[in-house]
């Protein structure tokens, strides 16, 4: 199996890695301070040349949870096909995570949503704003402390009548 | 059956522009979602929405007077509907094409605006998720009634109206 061998070259270069299978679905779960190393390291010697997933998750409610947020990350070999997802958990104050937009182009959009929806930052990102929501939006809608039907926002708007239009 | 037209007729110039405005209304597609497919297909051959007057569609709203509001609009989508809006010359109308457009329809989330007559005068809502051709084009034939029945030459019932309830009959302003 592919995956066998990159797994074992991962745990040989990161001690700390915890690797897990579920379904065919190979994970890494690494700290946020190594993320960028094993990114980089998936990237150049074990070939993932695209990231085709990068979006978050907000544990708050979730039973057993330890963490707040949960970072994905999806990569995929194009040459072989295998897929590998590498997770990092966050958790407030210190929302900040390197940017993966040095390794992937692609991540440039992704990362501006995550931000959009979590507030999570992307240290390294070129341009990092609200990709989905209105710039002057002030929530992040996603979070599970914010409210389905929002504070408001949808409803603050003029109201036109007949006789201004 | 010969048809007998004499060589003057006398009309109120109200009623007679409304006959006019009525039957030549002319669309502006504001088309979001699933709501502008069948609004698509009421303006094709099969359903052709031109029996009706209504069949050019403008994409500019400085030629339209008609706003066709099909889909949810969100939040991010509300400010430019307003400005079509203001942009569209007198006198125009709105139909609320949908669930959605009228109400928010299932999306009652904090993105979605929970109908369009909250924020722009609505003339006629039209049911359903998303409505039929035929329902768009009954809407169509009842805001004509609704034009003939209450539309003045200089457009003054407009300038009267401050909130969302309609003008009076012309017989009973």
């Amino acid at each position: 199996m592919a995956h066998d061998t990159i797994i074992a070259a991962l745990k040989a270069k990161f001690a700390e890695l915890v690797t897990t299978e579920f379904r065919d679905n190979f994970r890494v779960v690494v700290a946020p301070a190594r993320l960028f190393d094993v990114l980089q390291s998936l990237k150049d010697e074990h070939g993932f040349n695209m990231l085709f997933e990068l979006t978050a998750a907000d544990y708050l409610k979730y039973p057993k949870a330890t963490d707040r947020f949960g970072v994905v990350y999806g990569l995929l070999n194009m040459a072989t096909g295998v897929r590998i997802f590498v997770k990092t958990w966050l958790n407030e104050p210190d929302l900040t995570l390197p940017s993966a937009f040095p390794l992937w182009k692609g991540a440039d959009w992704l990362e501006r949503e995550v931000y959009d929806m979590y507030g999570i930052l992307f240290d390294g990102h070129p341009d990092l704003r609200r990709i989905l929501m209105p710039e002057a939006f002030t929530s992040f809608p996603l979070r599970k402390d914010y409210p389905l039907r929002g504070r408001g926002e949808r409803h603050n708007f003029a109201v036109i009548t007949r006789a201004e239009s | 059956m010969a048809l007998t037209i004499p060589d003057v007729m006398l009309a109120r110039l109200d009623p007679l522009a409304n006959w006019v405005r009525a039957n030549s209304l002319w669309p502006m597609p504001f088309a979001t979602a699933c709501c502008g497919i069948e609004l698509m297909a009421t303006g094709a051959s099969k359903h052709d929405i031109a029996r009706f007057g209504a069949e050019v569609m403008r994409f500019s709203p400085r030629q339209c007077d008609l706003m066709i509001v099909a889909g949810r609009v969100v939040m991010k989508m509300l400010p430019v509907l307003q400005r079509i809006w203001t942009q569209m010359p007198e006198p125009k109308w709105c139909i609320s094409m949908g669930a959605c457009a009228s109400s928010g329809g299932v999306f009652d989330t904090y993105a979605v605006v929970q109908g369009v007559d909250r924020f722009i005068p609505v003339d006629m809502y039209v049911p359903g998720c998303p409505p039929r051709p035929e329902q768009l084009i009954q809407a169509i034939i009842d805001l004509q009634a609704k034009i003939k029945q209450t539309g003045t030459l200089q457009g003054t019932e407009f300038g009267k109206r401050t909130e969302h309830k309609g003008p009076l009959p012309m017989h009973l302003n």
